[in-house]
């Protein structure tokens, strides 16, 4: 698979069949670059508020470049545009990403980030949708997104808006809540094709690693079985994370769930894979040394693209 | 009081279980707005949605039995615009989904409409674990929600249709299983937000909800009998509580007794201690169930057996005027 830039025509070579997408599309390596400038400010924004959970949205950042940079419509100017894509995150304590991702977008000014979890601030330590325009919905207590995802896809069809889609993010742990399941249910028998789920399954939660505190694999035979079409993607993988949501829209017949392995902690070896880091911090001096190898990384990144 | 416009109370009453008001009143909503859409937990009939169903099939989803994702979906349609009733038995909505609904509707401000029926010890022979009687106590503590416990059909149907009309606010309506006396009229006002005097008095406020106002009603025709002239607050929305209309009262009287089928506490009994306590300190009796669980019986079998029938209401009103009169 290779991308060929011509001006703002980007070709796409998947698999031997071409399709051409008309748009002011980012390079793939510029949008690796977004994506660690994202988790720069993200190590920023945690040391700064002194509390939050810095694996899963370090991890999560390249699914967050690929929704507002390339695979969503949405008008940062406009946050309330009736025709845009619907983002739910159902796992509320990974927001720092969204918040960052956002900013990076130009939905509000960059500073502002560092406002995150202090008082009187528009990005609360979990995201409450009146506080700021873009979010969608209020989360934090977790197994809620799916079923709204499912409410607005509902919403959707009765409307006939058939060019709009909603997409869920949930954590792997999170799938541990009933609540999901029953939406699982839901949207298998509504066939709401309308809906792409990604999960981040990054294998950890609070307690430890996810096949220890509660197993969650079969995970693709289990959401085959609720009537959902599966796509296993490596979610630090942008292009791999745009391609899946493409390939998305083509499936007609049934909701699409992305399961989208990623690493926790991403771009931060002290923080990657260790499940400590879930719901913890950077003091000073660890972000120093975080922030210290993001931007070595940043320019290996440069000097692979170039 | 004349301008109430209510049924001859003395005469023969006809009867209606208020969910019967609600099914009249989604569908008379849905053809109002085309934005108004239903979901149910696998109690199509028992909560009278099967009306709306039959009408607009394509606005109505069948949720099974879930009542997580019945609040969530909820709150995921009406984020696209939608005003959605979600319809199950009190027990388990908003029993079993109080955080969803505390989180997706309350703090997200998403115009849910949580319809509780069998509420109370309406559903009788089914035994504690399906009276519910803890719904208005946990509706009430939620910043946003609007409760509303209906006193009968015809009101309930009202009340469905003034809660469709309101795209902002999630709202709690409250609804019985059984037949009770429909005492409203079309005639008789509601408005969300409004306690009504329906008999003047001037020894005792009863302060009544739901399908109990009914015997707060009788339950004053044989107070007048014994020289004590009650005033019968009815108090259909229990949140927000109209403060006004009720301290008016409780200051002509100088004390109370309040009226539920439910937890006296956090219930309308708790709100009204609440509100008194800090405005108006007042001799004050609540009836209602006393923190304890229901049982398997006749819901007028259960209502003697656990002191909520007009025997006690009568007392506890002679109890609290005697009280203020020592005081006096």
């Amino acid at each position: 698979m290779n991308y060929q830039y011509h001006n703002t025509v980007v070709t796409l070579v998947v698999s031997g069949i071409i399709t051409s997408r008309m748009t002011k599309k980012l390079p793939i390596a510029q949008l690796e670059v977004i994506a660690n400038d994202i988790r720069e400010d993200i190590i920023h924004m945690l040391e700064h508020a002194g509390s939050g959970h810095s694996a899963g949205p370090l991890g999560l950042a390249d699914i967050f470049t690929a929704l507002y940079f390339d695979v969503m419509k949405h008008d940062p100017q406009n946050p309330d545009w009736d025709e845009r894509d619907i983002l739910l995150l159902s796992n509320g304590h990974c927001v720092p990403v969204r918040y960052a991702t956002m900013a990076h977008a130009g939905f509000f000014p960059k500073k502002e980030l560092l406002t995150l979890r202090k008082l009187g601030s528009r990005l609360q330590g979990h995201p409450e949708r009146t506080r700021l325009p873009g979010l969608e919905t209020t989360s934090g207590p977790l197994g809620s997104g799916l079923s709204q995802g499912a409410g607005v896809a509902l919403a959707l069809r009765m409307d006939k808006q058939l060019t709009r889609r909603v997409y869920v993010i949930m954590g792997d742990g999170e799938l541990d809540e009933g609540n999901i399941w029953e939406a699982a249910m839901l949207a298998g028998k509504e066939k709401l094709n309308n809906i792409t789920g990604i999960i981040d399954r990054n294998n950890i939660q609070i307690d430890g690693p996810t096949e220890l505190i509660m197993p969650l694999e079969d995970l693709k035979g289990k959401w085959e079985a609720f009537g959902w079409h599966v796509l296993e993607i490596n979610g630090n993988d942008i292009e791999a994370v745009i391609d899946a949501c493409e390939m998305a829209k083509a499936i007609h017949e049934k909701p699409v769930m992305i399961i989208a392995h990623t690493i926790p902690g991403k771009g931060v070896d002290f923080m990657e894979n260790d499940f400590h880091w879930h719901g913890a911090p950077p003091n000073h001096e660890q972000a120093v040394k975080a922030l210290h190898e993001l931007r070595t990384l940043g320019g290996k990144i440069r000097s692979e693209h170039e | 009081m004349s301008d109430m416009y209510l049924a001859d109370i003395t005469g023969k009453l006809q009867s209606e279980s208020t969910r019967k008001g609600f099914g009249r009143g989604l569908l008379e909503a849905g053809k109002r707005d085309v934005n108004v859409v239903a979901a149910c937990a696998d109690l199509t009939e028992s909560t009278q949605m099967s009306l709306f169903k039959a009408e607009f099939p394509e606005r109505f989803i069948e949720i099974g039995v879930a009542e997580q994702n019945l609040a969530t979906v909820g709150a995921g349609m009406a984020a696209m615009g939608k005003i959605p009733f979600v319809s199950s038995y009190a027990a388990f909505s908003p029993g079993r989904n109080w955080e969803q609904i505390r989180t997706t509707a309350c703090l997200n401000e998403r115009p849910v409409k949580i319809v509780g029926s069998h509420a109370g010890l309406s559903v009788g022979p089914d035994g504690a674990t399906h009276q519910m009687l803890e719904d208005i106590a946990l509706m009430r503590v939620l910043p946003n929600m609007i409760v509303i416990a209906p006193c009968d059909s015809v009101e309930a149907e009202k009340a469905t249709l003034a809660l469709a009309a309101d795209k902002v606010h999630p709202g709690y309506l409250r609804l019985a299983r059984e037949d009770t006396p429909i005492i409203t009229t079309s005639k008789t006002p509601f408005e969300i937000g409004k306690a009504y005097v329906l008999e003047q008095g001037i020894d005792v406020t009863i302060i009544a909800t739901g399908t109990m106002t009914y015997q707060a009603l009788v339950a004053a025709e044989k107070l007048y009998k014994d020289g004590i002239e009650a005033e019968i607050v009815h108090v259909p929305t229990i949140k927000p509580l109209d403060a006004e209309t009720i301290l008016k009262s409780v200051r002509k009287t100088g004390c109370v007794v309040t009226v539920e089928e439910g937890q006296i506490n956090g219930g309308l009994g708790g709100a009204i201690a609440e509100l008194l306590a800090e405005n108006l300190p007042s001799p004050m009796r609540r009836i209602g169930m006393k923190d304890h669980f229901g049982e398997s019986g006749e819901p007028s079998e259960l209502r003697e057996h656990f002191g909520l029938d007009t025997k006690h209401i009568r007392l506890a009103a002679h109890e609290v005027t005697d009280k203020k009169d020592k005081r006096g």
